[in-house]
């Protein structure tokens, strides 16, 4: 498979459950060793090279189910988030930021992230890795499992986010809403094969990506 | 006669809390490792004779330096058998690590039997300053149970503070809930596991030498064998995904075996004193059949679902309609 986001983008891969979608991100994140080919962030190479380093190399994620640390406060949640900074009182400014940004994070600032609600812990997985202030933003699912209102709210987020500069690459199932946002989409099929690629309007244009994965998010959310 | 009994009870109480303590902090290294690395390190046992024998061999030194030289040395293997030893296989199956440990455990031992452990028996004579006992209304306190109270309960604060109030501790905790997702949050691995390691050797520094000053002037390279699994059991009965319940494990299982100990007929006709293992391990299995995950396994709620079910069914009512 072949794939790029340009600095500033916002970028879509969708496809069915099993497509590969979590395994691309995990193994950009360095979780993964990829078994060929190459992944590079601002040309160089990143391949091999353990998470937290490909982390401070600029790639942040967001992953699917969230993955907070329920027993840390909000609070640690967030400064953790801050970790491979080394600008501490820009850090903690960005703290009150993130609180300001996100009400229900600064109001429970002291509580247990397991305490919070699915929202606001995607909320706070979010705060968390944009905390980082990474060059590459990746998400993964970040709707999955949240009320309709909700959803509503993530891509809002999303969108303000990329008003902001940064560059994303979200991974959904949701496709409908996912070219809505996105600058361009890349469409995978089982194995990992991209088999569409292009923006909301190249994508509905095409027949076959309409009935494969609009019909099939309405169908499914109806 | 009343006053008499009483006294006895307060004095194997306290004991029992002494005794107790020193598992607390062996089954809080124990946990520490598991958390981050999900690593049951069982080389735990040759630092408390590495430091029992960095005692013997440092105690013309004076106190002090006897006291430095143990911490750095079990501080400094602690670190070295991560470096060397479990680094390369950090990232292979919890079975590889086991067995790791297995073989860091038995070398280590091995060793000691071919090197310090040759010759006569050694050991530290005990101090008399820490022997000194006082009397209060028929119950007897020595120095040497005030020390272990007042060492773990400074290293069990100074945890907390640690793990609570630092970068650090909110790192190690973190990696103890989900290692990967810290890696992610850009928690460097290395530095976490390492300064884990640290702090586990300096925990074993203080236990090997309270417990050769406790267990008197007789130490062999088996010496850490005993107290390991004791601790390696507490800390499961306390719930090994969570520190504080692995150390209370370890506290309530210490405390345990020395009250069996005090208290289980040493004469007659029914001698059960030399058996308390027994009784121990008995208890243990009857935590674990009720408590399966441990009396405070958060990873698992197990406080939460104790509470769930014994609170009042008023409260329930209440939050439903709420």
């Amino acid at each position: 498979m072949s794939l790029e986001v340009n600095d500033g983008e916002l970028v879509g891969l969708v496809g069915h459950n099993g497509a590969g979608k979590s395994t691309t991100l995990w193994t950009i994140t360095g979780v993964l060793r990829p078994s060929s080919g190459d992944i590079t962030l601002d040309g160089r190479s990143i391949v091999g090279l353990p998470p937290d380093a490909i982390l401070r190399r600029g790639i942040a994620l967001v992953p699917e189910n969230r993955r907070i640390f329920g027993r840390l406060t909000v609070g640690e949640n967030l400064k953790i988030g801050t970790s491979a900074r080394r600008d501490r009182r820009t850090a903690e400014a960005d703290i009150k930021k993130m609180c300001e940004r996100f009400e229900a994070l600064g109001q429970f600032f002291d509580r247990r992230g397991s305490t919070l609600s699915g929202g606001e812990q995607q909320q706070l997985a979010i705060a968390r890795a944009v905390l980082a202030r990474p060059k590459l933003l990746l998400l993964d699912e970040p709707t999955l499992g949240l009320a309709p209102l909700i959803v509503g709210r993530v891509f809002e987020i999303l969108q303000e986010l990329k008003e902001e500069g940064v560059t994303i690459l979200l991974v959904e199932q949701n496709a409908a809403r996912t070219i809505e946002v996105a600058d361009r989409t890349y469409v995978m099929r089982s194995g990992g094969r991209i088999e569409f690629h292009g923006t909301a309007e190249e994508l509905t244009r095409i027949g076959d990506f309409e009935a494969a994965y609009i019909g099939m998010t309405i169908e499914d959310e109806a | 006669m009343i006053i008499g009994s009483a006294s006895v009870v307060i004095q194997i109480a306290l004991d029992s809390i002494a005794y107790g303590s020193l598992f607390a902090l062996m089954a809080l290294g124990l946990a520490l490792l598991f958390g981050v690395m999900g690593l049951m390190n069982f080389a735990y046992g040759e630092l408390i004779m590495a430091g029992g024998f960095t005692m013997f061999y440092t105690r013309s030194w004076g106190w002090v330096a006897m006291l430095v030289m143990t911490i750095v040395v079990v501080t400094v293997l602690s670190l070295l058998m991560e470096l060397i030893a479990f680094r390369p296989v950090r990232r292979a199956a919890p079975v590889v690590l086991l067995i790791t440990s297995f073989a860091v455990s038995y070398f280590l031992e091995a060793l000691g039997w071919m090197t310090v452990g040759t010759g006569p028996q050694k050991g530290v004579e005990p101090y008399p300053w820490l022997d000194h006992q006082f009397d209060i209304s028929g119950v007897r306190l020595s120095r040497l149970t005030i020390v272990i109270w007042v060492v773990t309960l400074v290293l069990v604060v100074g945890m907390t503070l640690l793990l609570k109030r630092t970068a650090l501790g909110i790192q190690l905790r973190a990696s103890t809930e989900d290692f990967r997702m810290a890696q992610l949050v850009g928690v460097r691995a290395n530095w976490v596991i390492s300064a884990a390691f640290g702090i586990t050797g300096l925990l074993a520094s203080a236990v090997a030498v309270l417990y050769v000053l406790r267990i008197g002037p007789a130490i062999a390279p088996d010496i850490g064998q005993g107290p390991l699994i004791i601790a390696f059991v507490g800390a499961v009965i306390g719930g090994l995904g969570s520190l504080a319940g692995a150390a209370l494990g370890g506290f309530v299982l210490g405390a345990m075996i020395n009250a069996l100990q005090a208290t289980l007929p040493a004469s007659g006709d029914l001698v059960l004193n030399n058996h308390t293992l027994v009784f121990a391990y008995l208890a243990v299995i009857a935590i674990l059949v009720f408590q399966p995950d441990g009396l405070v396994s958060l990873r698992a709620g197990g406080l939460a679902r104790l509470w769930k079910r014994w609170r009042p069914k008023r409260a329930v009512a209440e939050r439903a309609s709420a």
